[in-house]
């Protein structure tokens, strides 16, 4: 387990160098936007005047690398500075709307992974079946369809047709637990619907991939009945190329739920964003790129670590 | 004459048919077997006979792609061609077990191997889980397992190859079947483990008065195991008779020519004396490691212009990583390699394009050693093109030459792709491939051992032919010491990484040897029915289970 423990703190230490990169990556793509950040900012009533006193404020008639720099340390230290628009904390923006977007994949992941994994291990079993390739068919309409788009069919039939839940999933902290979930369920739907797909098809490729191995046919000849072949001898086997989709598509639920936090009016650091880069407001802008690279490289790591502590050669050593 | 009563397992005419080109082709042509209680029936012919076929259709079972299109299968008063597939999934493990050819690949890595092994009887009710346990541990006891109380609760990864493939023969006796068929067991196997695994194959056989179907394709291992031999070719049956009968006076002649494919062999090479003779290739006490693992502890020997080296040894001995030392993909940490005298810089990337060009391997799996999407042509005229800088007709014309060296006609391969040819064929491409560079040493990685024998004579025949032609240097890695018999000039007997013993053939070949070459050269099976009842009392039971321990 020792070996483990070394291995997650050295791909820990990777991530923070890839951290850092990406960083810097998005200080200067932050800085080749066009035109100048104080007017951009200060909008059509700008005045000369105003527009220097800006500038002068935010520093940017100094180098653009003391600028990242200063950030850099701040950011270090958990201060990502203030909002240009609202003038609050960013740290404050952001808070409560990451948190936000963090309960809706979770609400989203819950249902959507064991649904996945569990249809994956049936299409698997019945391979080349009726039920196989109409599950195949709905799971690859659902992944082809922009998202936006299944939220508005969703709002339709589940919200204007029928009224069973909210088209607006406007949440208050005030809110039950129950009713919360009420309330999200469209946008939440719309996200298990999007990842569905790429989970189950690769459950059912990873278990018929190995369908085909000596270990499954000695089953076979033991005996061992068609459900318990894929249960017990190939999903075993299977998990590392499933751990990491899975990862992939956590992410996803993290980092690309901006439309459906769009079309359902969902208070989360998607919309945020978008707000944030349409108004300029670069500090918000950064620290919202740095939680999802930080996101994306936490979850890979994770599927790492979980495809070896699922694999027996890495779990029992000789 | 055995009374009807005792017959066990009964086909008739079996035809079964495999899946290919979008078509049914008929691959097993109406072949008849008849097995009695406690009769144990030796199947043998080269690869695409159809003996695992045969074999698995006596579990009513057809691979993937395959069906049984015509014909009877009764066991034990069942037609298992027309019984329902839960029915027969009843009889498999039960009733009928099998024993697969690499049991490494065969247990599920991610099981302990007890739990592999007691999954029928519960699953049969036979047995509870703890019962089942227990009388897996007696079975691993009589089956000589070291720790038989333990050895069941680790993983497949943890056990080695010799032992594992006697904890999946105890795995085919855990319900105590009336048939076991036993698929090329010991085709994956050292020589020295190859002898336990077949007498605890037949000790337990003996005991238990199971019937059994023995596939192979080595004439002296059925020998040993079976009462009647049956052969197979493309699907049919060629002749069957008792085993003696059988060694002593084959009656068909693919059966004689079987019976004589060991025979070649070439005149033994000395070594060139006087001063200006050089080794091409010297390797001089080297060292080397995976990791923190020392794999290979002061390793010398010298190859010499137009001779053949055989590094003999049990897999894990080292003979393959002295290979990857010498072509510089595992530098070595201590001593060094040289080449026609002079040092050769120890990793690959050091060394010039001369240096790469004078030393080419063959490979033994030529199914993976050949990228599957190229074609033939640029298999082989990619290290003419990249060592010679040919280019356009040139190119073509060396291309020509090399497949007409290998026998292989230029018109008929230049376009092809390797999933197109044959084994044997395949091989001769990869031989094709090393020429192409022009070399002077060639290390050919046991690249018979995946053939058949009438194939693999073949290809000894063609290399030794291109050994003269070109005055080759050899280095030829094996684990079979009749390929040694047959072509090498130079012994070099490797044990966990040390060599041994090294010398001329014939020295080799001839008492007094090191313990180690002994044990190597008494384990090779002889044609002689009596061959492994002798030596198991010349050794006694404490040498087996020492070697077992190896």
């Amino acid at each position: 387990m020792g070996d483990i423990l070394q291995l997650v703190l050295k791909r820990l230490g990777l991530g923070l160098v890839t951290l850092l990169v990406v960083s810097i990556l998005i200080f200067f793509a932050v800085e080749l936007l066009p035109g100048d950040i104080a007017e951009a900012v200060l909008g059509q009533g700008a005045t000369p005047e105003t527009v220097a006193a800006l500038r002068d404020k935010l520093g940017l008639d100094q180098p653009a690398i003391l600028r990242y720099l200063q950030w850099l340390g701040g950011a270090l230290t958990g201060d990502f500075g203030v909002s240009l628009v609202s003038g609050v904390s960013v740290g404050d923006a952001i808070g409560e709307r990451f948190v936000n977007t963090l309960f809706l994949a979770t609400y989203a992941a819950v249902i959507a992974v064991p649904i996945s994994i569990i249809l994956g291990v049936i299409v698997a079993l019945l391979r080349n079946t009726l039920f196989d390739r109409v599950a195949n068919v709905a799971t690859l309409t659902s992944i082809s369809s922009p998202e936006f788009f299944l939220g508005y069919i969703l709002i339709l039939y589940l919200a204007v047709k029928t009224q069973y839940f909210p088209a607006i999933a406007s949440i208050s902290p005030d809110m039950t637990f129950g009713e919360l979930l009420h309330r999200t369920f469209l946008p939440a739907l719309t996200l298990v619907l999007v990842v569905t797909a790429h989970m189950m098809r690769m459950t059912r490729a990873a278990i018929i991939n190995l369908l085909a191995s000596p270990y499954i046919e000695m089953a076979r000849l033991k005996g061992v009945p068609p459900w318990k072949i894929i249960v017990k001898h190939a999903l075993p086997n299977a998990w590392a190329p499933i751990i990491n989709v899975v990862a992939l598509n956590l992410a996803y639920l993290i980092t690309g739920v901006v439309l459906v936090e769009v079309v359902f009016v969902y208070p989360g650091i998607g919309q945020l964003l978008v707000d944030a880069v349409a108004k300029r407001d670069f500090p918000i802008v950064q620290a919202c790129c740095l939680i999802f690279a930080a996101t994306f490289i936490l979850l890979n790591l994770a599927a790492d670590v979980g495809a070896i502590l699922t694999n027996p050669r890495l779990r029992h050593p000789k | 004459m055995v009374p009807k009563k005792d017959v066990l397992l009964e086909i008739k005419d079996l035809r079964i048919e495999g899946y290919s080109d979008e078509k049914w082709v008929e691959i097993v042509h109406g072949v008849d077997l008849t097995l009695h209680k406690g009769e144990v029936l030796g199947l043998i012919g080269e690869s695409g006979a159809g003996k695992s076929t045969i074999g698995l259709a006596s579990m009513g079972f057809a691979r993937d792609g395959c069906r049984i299109s015509g014909g009877s299968i009764e066991f034990d008063g069942m037609e298992l061609t027309t019984t329902p597939e839960s029915a027969l999934r009843a009889l498999r493990g039960s009733r009928i077990a099998y024993v697969a050819q690499s049991a490494a690949a065969s247990f599920n890595p991610s099981h302990k191997i007890i739990d592999q092994h007691t999954e029928a009887p519960i699953q049969y009710r036979i047995q509870k889980r703890v019962e089942a346990q227990e009388d897996a541990m007696q079975l691993y006891e009589r089956l000589r397992l070291p720790n038989p109380d333990e050895i069941g609760f680790r993983y497949p990864h943890q056990v080695s190859g010799g032992q594992l493939q006697r904890a999946m023969t105890a795995m085919a006796m855990a319900c105590r079947p009336d048939l076991i068929i036993f698929d090329e067991p010991t085709t994956a196997l050292d020589v020295t483990t190859q002898i336990e695994v077949l007498a605890a194959i037949r000790d337990i056989v003996d005991q238990f008065n199971t019937a059994a179907i023995y596939i192979t394709h080595d004439l002296a291992v059925v020998a040993q195991m079976a009462d009647t031999i049956k052969v197979l070719l493309k699907g049919e049956e060629v002749e069957e008779a008792p085993t003696a009968q059988m060694l002593d006076s084959p009656k068909e002649d693919y059966t004689k020519s079987l019976w004589a494919v060991r025979s070649f062999k070439r005149p033994q090479k000395q070594r060139p004396t006087g001063a200006d003779a050089i080794p091409i290739i010297s390797v001089q006490g080297i060292d080397a490691a995976y990791g923190q693992t020392k794999v290979l502890d002061d390793v010398s020997f010298d190859v010499y212009p137009g001779m053949t080296v055989a590094v003999v040894g049990e897999s894990g001995s080292g003979k393959s990583t002295t290979a990857r030392c010498i072509t510089g993909l595992l530098p070595p940490t201590k001593g060094q390699i040289l080449f026609n005298g002079e040092a050769l810089p120890p990793r690959y990337q050091d060394r010039s394009k001369e240096q790469l060009r004078q030393a080419q391997m063959i490979y033994q799996m030529a199914d993976t050693a050949l990228n599957p999407k190229i074609r033939i042509c640029d298999i082989i005229g990619r290290p003419a093109q990249f060592y010679s800088g040919l280019h356009g007709t040139a190119l073509k014309s060396r291309v020509d030459e090399l497949l007409d060296l290998i026998e292989l006609d230029p018109a008929k391969f230049y376009n092809r792709y390797p999933p197109e040819l044959s084994g044997g064929q395949k091989q001769r491409v990869g031989i094709a491939r090393a020429l192409a560079a022009d070399p002077k040493f060639i290390i050919c990685d046991e690249v018979t051992s995946a053939l058949d024998q009438l194939v693999a004579e073949g290809i000894l025949k063609l290399l030794d032919r291109l050994q003269q032609e070109f005055n080759l240097a050899y280095m030829f890695i094996t684990h079979d010491l009749a390929t040694v018999r047959s072509i090498a000039d130079e012994v070099v007997v490797m044990q966990r990484g040390k060599v041994v013993e090294q010398g001329p053939k014939d020295e080799m070949f001839t008492p007094p040897h090191h313990p180690y070459t002994d044990l190597l050269l008494s384990s090779v099976p002889e044609m002689d029915p009596n061959w492994l009842t002798t030596l198991l009392d010349e050794r006694g039971t404490d040498a087996i289970g020492e070697a077992a321990n190896v």
